[in-house]
């Protein structure tokens, strides 16, 4: 039997059909190996979910569009690789949802920016960018220093994270709302938050309000920002994808 | 003044067999909506641009940020101004192709005008309240994203039910690419926005996916928003415009199908060339390469088959607004196609990436092709919908094209000096083996660049506005098309 393309041309089943099947095989290629393939995240030590102030600065950074100006992955070239830091792991943001890898660097990027600054600095930075660096283009967030970091579901939202795939435990879900507050009270005994989250950056983060900010949610956020893989350890082999 | 815009050989039958009027006022409405949408989606994109020359139009407020109104630009002129403008132009051509009126009638039509609309709303204002998913394209939230999930398919509902009662035998090339389009938004949209919210009164969410696959996912989606949203649909446009502007079948039927088809299979490969060199597996990348590379062949294979059904009839650019925008557009489609191949490839990708380049290069298709179809095809419509015997005014179409070109040329321009010199800055060293240049002086250098983007901006801008008022004047004061038959039974052609 000779084929006609006009059998599809006259058939809206048909060709819807066929249209379907076309444009979702390379979508099932190139996606569903992904989740499949064990190597496709390297086995590396050190990364773990992220504190609730951590997540909470991490939204914060997602409602204000940061991802826009920076990217955060570092490629495979000896100038990124001398500018930012080690190249990006994909393990570095398996607890990543969304993943914020960004498209454009308007500004620098941020994948190992923690630890780089004080907390001061990202403070006074992010207040009045031009005021540290004159020639940025950045805009101002003043308003986040000022602003109370509310969030009465705290516990929800980790829970919500459990549920697509980070391995909250039910300690960090039942200390979820005195965690967040520990993070940035230098008063508190943090010895159980570090033992949930370790390596997590303690200590009042944003020193102009006694209140818990934004601003310190933000800052806890950047601050963590790939410091948790310890690369001096890795052997070429945990790198294989 | 005079215009082309009836009368001539039709190039498939323009009027229902029997004597039911086509559902035309819900046309009018989106034609309404895209040239407004259009100027909001260029008027913040000029306020943007100029954000990066000069920070104080931020104005030092929240919802006036970059990181907020890019989204809204961004959404304004991809989903607003390109969204209406395909809906809208969808059901005009549907019913023409198929002599069928909706199906459904009009009321149906009218819920997808308005719930698309409301789309564009929560969307926009969610945007500058800080309510975002923090993907690109993608911004809006589950509540908006299950909204539109509705409407998209009443849209289906009514495009594939018109087809089915349509009184052709066969089913034209425009409405494949417009079915297509409108298959695969669903699917892409489903699948890249899967969340679960935090609470069900509350608008945030978690993503399905993280990292790694989250990005794959991420870019499967937001190229092919540009493959199917972007390039499908106003291929759709292409088709129908063109040929009946011109007064020619179209250049090649064996050619349509070769490009429909392998467009599409090719096109949704294409994604992973948006993460060249980053934690996504090599395999998928060169995959990604490869793929994109092929797609220079549909997309050229489409422009040559847009272009070419102007032989015989190429002294109707001279004097037909509809073809001297929409073949300039199939001109910048084939340029914006040629360029992002060569941008695929993983060494150019490896200065591209990350620079102003690829803005210049998206805006070449998104001002070049999809805004310069959508104003030819404008240009078509409204006389046609109107009834009226051509538009307002000739002259103010040439001072829109020229103005609009010469934006284009502006903005393009100096993105590519601006992300070339950007990207060689990144990587250069200096005599003693260390980086030459800070961050922020690559920064600093941009900023005149900055400046002559947003007058490119401006100019087209300008040129949006001039159709605007050259439109409404068509409305308003032009001269009406000699009634031959009753009106409001039969439409005109």
């Amino acid at each position: 039997m000779k084929f006609s393309h006009a059998i599809v041309e006259k058939n809206v089943v048909i060709l819807a059909l066929l249209t379907l099947i076309t444009v979702s095989i390379g979508g099932l290629v190139q996606i569903v190996p992904l989740f499949s393939i064990e190597t496709t995240i390297e086995r590396v030590g050190g990364v773990r979910p992220y504190t609730p102030l951590e997540q909470m600065g991490r939204n914060i950074y997602i409602r204000e569009g940061c991802y826009v100006c920076h990217s955060q992955q570092i490629r495979t070239f000896r100038d990124e690789v001398e500018r930012y830091g080690p190249y990006s792991l994909a393990a570095e943001s398996m607890y990543d949802h969304p993943f914020q890898w960004g498209s454009k660097r308007i500004g620098p990027d941020l994948a190992r920016v923690g630890g780089k600054y004080s907390n001061d600095w990202h403070v006074a930075h992010l207040k009045d960018p031009r005021a540290v660096v004159p020639e940025s283009i950045m805009p101002t967030y003043a308003f986040l220093a000022s602003r109370p970091l509310s969030v009465p579901n705290i516990q929800d939202h980790l829970k919500t994270l459990r549920t697509v795939g980070v391995p909250y435990t039910d300690d960090m879900i039942a200390n979820a709302a005195a965690d967040l507050k520990a993070q940035a009270d230098p008063d508190a005994d943090t010895s159980g938050l570090l033992k949930r989250y370790p390596k997590a950056v303690v200590g009042k983060f944003n020193t102009e309000s006694p209140e818990l900010t934004e601003m310190d949610a933000l800052v806890a956020y950047l601050q963590m920002l790939g410091t948790l893989v310890e690369f001096s350890k890795l052997q070429p082999e945990d790198l294989h994808q | 003044m005079s215009v082309a815009v009836s009368g001539g050989v039709p190039i498939t039958a323009a009027r229902p067999a029997s004597r039911e009027a086509y559902v035309e006022d819900v046309v009018r409405a989106f034609t309404i909506a895209t040239m407004f949408w259009g100027i909001a989606a260029f008027t913040v994109g000029v306020l943007i641009a100029f954000q990066l020359a000069f920070p104080a139009l931020n104005f030092g407020l929240e919802w006036t940020s970059f990181g907020r109104v890019r989204p809204l630009h961004t959404s304004a002129a991809i989903f607003a101004f390109g969204g209406n403008a395909l809906l809208g132009t969808s059901f005009f051509v549907v019913q023409r192709t198929c002599r069928a009126p909706l199906f459904g009638g009009a009321l149906p039509a009218w819920f997808i005008f308005w719930g698309y609309q409301l789309f564009i709303v929560l969307a926009g204002t969610g945007y500058l309240m800080g309510i975002t998913q923090g993907k690109e394209y993608a911004e809006p939230e589950w509540y908006t994203d299950l909204w539109l999930t509705i409407v998209w398919v009443a849209y289906l509902i009514v495009f594939a039910g018109t087809l089915i009662k349509r009184r052709e035998p066969h089913i034209y090339v425009a409405n494949w690419f417009y079915l297509a389009f409108i298959i695969t938004i669903a699917m892409l949209h489903i699948v890249n926005n899967l969340a679960v919210p935090v609470s069900f009164t509350g608008t945030k969410s978690y993503g399905a996916f993280a990292g790694v696959q989250d990005a794959m996912i991420q870019w499967w989606y937001g190229h092919n928003a540009v493959g199917f949203f972007l390039t499908a649909g106003f291929l759709g446009m292409m088709y129908y415009f063109i040929p009946k502007a011109a007064e020619r079948p179209v250049y090649s039927y064996r050619l349509s199908i070769i490009h429909f088809w392998a467009l599409i299979f090719l096109y949704i490969w294409a994604g992973p060339h948006h993460l060249h060199y980053t934690a996504l597996p090599d395999w998928t990348q060169t995959l990604g390469m490869v793929f994109s590379i092929m797609l220079w062949m549909p997309s050229w294979g489409g422009m040559i088959n847009g272009i070419m059904t102007l032989s015989g009839a190429w002294d109707k650019l001279r004097t037909n607004p509809s073809l001297r925008f929409t073949v300039t557009a199939v001109a910048f489609y084939g340029m914006s196609t040629f360029e992002g191949p060569v941008m695929s490839v993983k060494p150019v990708n490896a200065l591209s990436h990350y620079t102003d380049w690829t803005i210049g290069h998206v805006h070449s298709g998104a001002l070049g092709w999809v805004a310069f179809v959508t104003f030819g095809a404008l240009y078509y419509l409204v006389p046609v919908l109107w009834r009226r015997k051509g538009l307002w005014s000739q002259t103010l179409v040439e001072w829109h094209f020229w103005t609009a070109t010469l934006g284009i040329v502006l903005y393009i321009t100096s993105m590519w000096v601006s992300g070339i010199m950007q990207g060689l800055m990144w990587r250069a060293y200096d005599d003693m083996g260390f980086l030459q240049y800070s961050f922020v002086e690559t920064v600093a250098a941009m900023h005149p660049y900055y400046i002559i983007r947003g007058m490119g901006g401006i100019l087209f801008l300008t040129g949006a506005i001039i159709m605007a008022f050259n439109l409404i004047r068509t409305v308003k004061h032009g001269q009406p098309l000699a009634e031959d038959r009753p009106a409001g039974l039969v439409a005109a052609e």
